[in-house]
């Protein structure tokens, strides 16, 4: 199949889905790959690049859309591009179908295999063609770099000979896939980073990225991010309070506040309320990664950066990603080519479109002339269900009932045990003569000895503990030793025999265990 | 006078076994400990050689003297690796002497009983005794003489017994030995009928026991010896190559258990307290390879895993694999690395490798452990002495239960060429053949290599969920080649 990139058409969008990397990686699928004329040049890429990479160069996106049965795109295609699709031809690019209903009816019309890069489902399996996330996490790492942008101060705190310098305080609000990596890179940049999440189970990630996790006072229902597929769910309005009174009480203390809160299919909540930001300090800023979608803070204004009359930048841009053209590409390509992967099962060229598998299933949102959004539910869980509650403190006084039961148990089990060998040994007493009861005392306390001596040996050493009583279980040559001396010729002939096999047992076993003894050794 | 220094260096002896069982309890005591073990034997067959009856001294140094060469020169030449074979040798040598030696003792008592039958009538007591000495037997046939009724009896059933236990841990270690050096297939293999010829056997043995009880004669004793050797046989043909450390430790038992019945029958004391103590240290032993495991003794015997109680939890997700640059990559950021090695790492030889890249990583000031499982391997502490052997220091080998805990604060976990033991459907699937069995916790570190030759199952045959898991990445290939690749680009 032949697999084409035309040039991005949307205005200031740097991004391009195919890297020569990525297309020596779908050559080697079997595909050929065409690209237009200067796509990749606003990501750093460069035509002669492509060429090296055995990528053919054409002139004008009509070429093509006429020379490629697969398209790959990043941005939604408008209304011109999906109609110079044809049938049987298959685009791949984001797409959002919920809100893009009439282009979908188009691609449906043109006969088109549609395949929504952001439908792909939150499985695992599918998480290396979640172009979600990876467009997520350098929107995260850019919201900080273009808080520190418009920031006046150092993230990290340090005391020079200039005087000390406090360290700025962050605080990032919703840690999905961008507010995690807006985490990771404000701690890496020094700063004290506070974090917030309506789902208490993502605490964990967010303190291993370094920063510290908002607990709300707030009794009540908790969500349950399985429920959701993983995203955030409306919260109640008491919730709401709740958070809001937090947050109240944290704007005067913060620096940079990146808020990336979104609820999917919904506009994004208001969280940081007009009175939050006249509480913030002068030179403080805000970074809204919420703002295509009406934005968390109330004075966002989408697509721009504006101060506010007490010295507080509000950052509304919604082309993170695209700001970072090169490694927006990279990524996104790797998930292009991911897709493309399922999508060429036999490595031969050859596109099978298998609408059984759950990922692919769900990410088409047009095929054979029909439109097959919304998806039906997939069949795996998107991830865990949340831990069953604790089991429940025990108090002093339930412990200590527990250890007397535990206590009495024992004794019970000791006496039980200690009456039954008696009465066994008492058993063996009555019908065995006095020589053998003298013999068998002796082996009963061996038995004990035994137990008590072994329960002590360290785990590391049963290998040598196996080797040395092996060793010394040829004592078994006593016995020989004693019938050596026998009249009959059989009887010293078997005798030789066992002193022999028990010298060797002897001799090996300890040699052996000197062996392996002397290999232990401390660091 | 000579009978009482005998008894006193038994004495001895017997301390010195205890305190060298004893002293593994520490790595450094242990290198004193084999060292009383040793001077014990010394003790006792030297105690023994002077003492009362030992007769042919020239045969007897001269056949100790060979067996000690061959034991010698096998204890030098033998690899770490080939220990569990070396032990389950070891083992059929100490079976095949009590059967030789329980035979004896029944020759002594018929040869007694003939001599006694042609004693003159009119001797008694004391006299008897006196023209029991001039009869040329050995010390053993003259204490057979001595015996009453009721203790020729009672010596009856205790050769009975070391002749058949002796006999189940010949042929049990036999093929044993055959399993773990790989002459025969480790998996588990029974004749029709299963474990119904094992009770037939185990019971004509009891009806042979009868039989001889009422004087059938040698005979009755060579059958059972036959049927003993096919029930050892039959029963570890029965068990797979994963059980080995159970039947190995077994077999250790029972070659205690064999050697104090013998001592039971020759009325010597020393016998019976070495054999108790080897015995019970088996016993132990594989009652915590057992609880390891979290089987039953005689679900091991029986063979096999346990049936399962509902269908298997479905595994999601894909095995994921990675090249040696991306472990290699993943190394050099993590601070804590804990390496788990299981039979795999001891098949492709890969100890030196492990340990020179546990070397490289300490050099690099990163914390390097190793986790120990208790079934690891073939032998009871098998990966233990591996490491050992490698030169990897004892104090970074940890057990299950003092590593499992910091799983979660480690950067990377290594599986090398292990399998059931880390595998999580252990804890996560209630309906798992091996749910409830402890396992290693590797999957809470934050990320996972598992260097493993190709994607198949363990030896249970159980799925692993752990290569599913979206922290797991797959580093296929044999151990040691994949370890070696990795060395030089750790820096």
């Amino acid at each position: 199949m032949k697999i084409g990139a035309p040039k991005e058409i949307f205005p200031g969008e740097n991004r391009v889905a195919m890297t020569p990397e990525s297309a020596l990686q779908l050559q080697k699928l079997g595909h050929s790959c065409v690209i237009e004329s200067g796509a990749g040049a606003a990501a750093g890429f460069e035509d002669s690049a492509y060429e090296a990479a055995g990528v053919e160069v054409v002139k004008t996106a009509a070429a093509l859309f006429k020379a490629a049965e697969v398209v790959v795109k990043v941005r939604e295609p408008n209304d011109a591009e999906v109609k110079r699709l044809g049938k049987g031809q298959t685009l791949i690019s984001f797409f959002w179908p919920a809100q893009n209903e009439a282009l979908l009816e188009l691609a449906k019309d043109r006969g088109a295999t549609v395949v929504a890069m952001d439908m792909v489902p939150r499985i695992s399996r599918a998480q290396k063609m979640d172009a979600l996330s990876s467009m997520a996490n350098i929107a995260g790492y850019r919201a900080v770099i273009e808080a520190g942008n418009s920031f006046g101060r150092f993230f990290t705190g340090q005391v020079t000979a200039a005087g000390k310098v406090p360290p700025a305080k962050v605080l990032v609000v919703g840690a999905g896939v961008a507010g995690l990596a807006a985490i990771g890179t404000s701690t890496s940049l020094g700063a004290i980073t506070l974090a917030f999440d309506v789902r208490p189970e993502v605490a964990e990630q967010i303190e291993s990225m370094g920063a510290e996790f908002v607990y709300l006072d707030f009794e009540g229902q908790v969500q349950d991010g399985a429920a959701t597929g993983g995203y955030a769910a409306p919260s109640s309005p008491e919730f709401r309070e709740a958070q809001l009174k937090k947050f109240r009480e944290l704007a005067p203390e913060v620096d940079i506040v990146i808020t990336t809160a979104l609820i999917p299919g919904r506009p994004a909540p208001k969280l940081w309320t007009e009175d939050m930001v006249a509480m913030m300090k002068r030179g403080s800023v805000i970074v809204d990664l919420a703002a295509e979608r009406g934005g968390n803070c109330d004075l966002t204004v989408k697509d721009e950066k504006i101060v506010t009359p007490n010295g507080v930048t509000i950052v509304g841009y919604t082309d993170f990603p695209s700001r970072m053209g090169t490694q927006a590409s990279t990524l996104y390509s790797n998930n292009i080519r991911h897709m493309l992967t399922d999508l060429t099962p036999g490595k031969d060229g050859v596109i099978n479109h298998n609408m059984e598998d759950d990922v692919i299933r769900g990410a088409t949102v047009t095929h054979d002339g029909a439109i097959t959004f919304p998806p039906p539910p997939p069949k795996i869980q998107a991830i865990a269900v949340q831990k069953k509650e604790k089991p429940k403190e025990l108090t002093p006084e339930e412990k200590r009932a527990q250890e007397v039961a535990a206590f009495k148990a024992q004794t019970r089990q000791q006496i039980m045990l200690l009456a039954i060998g008696g009465a066994l040994l008492l058993g063996v007493g009555m019908v065995a003569p006095a020589s053998f009861m003298a013999h068998f005392i002796v082996f009963v306390l061996s038995v004990y000895v035994g137990f008590q001596v072994i329960w002590s040996v360290s785990h590391s050493l049963h290998t040598p503990l196996m080797a040395v009583t092996n060793a010394i279980s040829s004592i078994i040559i006593l016995g020989a030793l004693m019938q050596i001396g026998s009249g009959s010729w059989l009887v010293t002939i078997l005798a030789a025999l066992s002193v022999f096999m028990a010298g060797i047992n002897i001799f090996g076993g300890f040699m052996v265990t000197r062996r392996m003894l002397a290999m232990f050794q401390k660091s | 006078m000579e009978y009482g220094f005998t008894t006193a260096a038994y004495v001895v002896s017997a301390v010195l076994f205890i305190q060298s069982l004893g002293g593994l309890s520490g790595q450094e005591s242990a290198k004193r400990a084999v060292w009383y073990g040793i001077v014990g034997m010394a003790l006792a067959v030297l105690a023994t050689l002077y003492g009362p009856g030992a007769g042919n001294w020239m045969l007897s140094l001269v056949m100790i003297a060979a067996g000690g060469v061959i034991g010698w020169f096998v204890a030098q030449r033998v690899q770490m690796t080939e220990m569990p074979q070396l032990v389950a040798a070891m083992h059929s040598l100490v079976g095949l002497a009590a059967v030789f030696i329980g035979f004896n003792a029944q020759f002594e008592m018929v040869n007694v009983a003939s001599v006694l039958a042609d004693a003159p009538t009119t001797l008694r007591g004391a006299g008897l005794q006196a023209w029991l000495h001039e009869q040329h037997l050995g010390a053993f046939a003259l204490k057979v003489a001595e015996k009453s009724a009721a203790e020729l009896s009672v010596l009856k059933i205790e050769v009975f017994l070391g002749v058949f236990i002796g006999a189940v841990t010949f042929t049990g270690s036999v093929v044993a030995y055959g399993k773990l050096a790989g002459k025969l297939t480790s998996s588990a293999t029974k004749l029709p009928g299963g474990h119904m010829l094992n009770a037939a056997a185990a019971l004509l043995s009891v009806l042979l026991l009868v039989l001889y009880f009422q004087g059938s004669g040698t005979w009755t004793l060579i059958a059972m010896t036959l049927l003993a050797f096919f029930i050892g046989y039959h029963l570890i043909m029965g068990i797979g190559g994963a059980d080995m450390p159970v039947v190995v430790s077994m077999l250790n038992s029972y070659s205690g258990w064999a050697a104090a019945a013998i001592g039971f029958s020759l009325s010597n004391d020393l016998l019976i307290v070495v054999g108790a103590l080897v015995g019970s240290s088996g016993a132990i032993l594989s009652y915590i390879m057992c609880k390891a495991m979290n089987r039953s003794f005689i679900s091991v015997i029986l063979g096999g895993f346990g049936g399962t109680t509902g269908p298997a939890m479905e595994i999601t997700g894909e095995q994921i694999a990675i090249d040696a640059d991306g472990v290699a990559a993943a190394l050099n950021d993590a601070d804590s690395v804990i390496i788990i090695p299981g039979y795999g790492m001891a098949v492709a030889q890969a100890q030196q490798s492990v340990s020179e890249l546990t070397r490289k990583l300490r050099a690099k000031g990163k914390n390097v452990r190793f986790a120990i499982h208790p079934v690891a391997g073939r032998l009871p502490g098998h990966m233990n002495v591996l490491l050992a052997e490698a030169k990897v220091p004892y104090d970074i080998v940890l057990e299950m239960d003092e590593i499992n805990e910091d799983f979660p604060e480690t950067d990377v976990a290594i599986v090398i060429g292990s399998n059931d033991i880390v595998n999580p459907a252990a804890q996560e699937d209630p309906n798992s053949p091996i749910a409830g069995m402890p396992v290693l916790e590797c999957w809470k570190a934050k990320q996972v290599f598992v260097s493993k030759r190709g994607q198949g199952t363990g030896y249970s045959g159980i799925e692993n969920p752990l290569f599913y898991k979206e922290n797991t990445r797959m580093f296929y290939g044999d151990a040691k080649k994949s370890i070696d690749a990795l060395l030089p680009m750790i820096e």
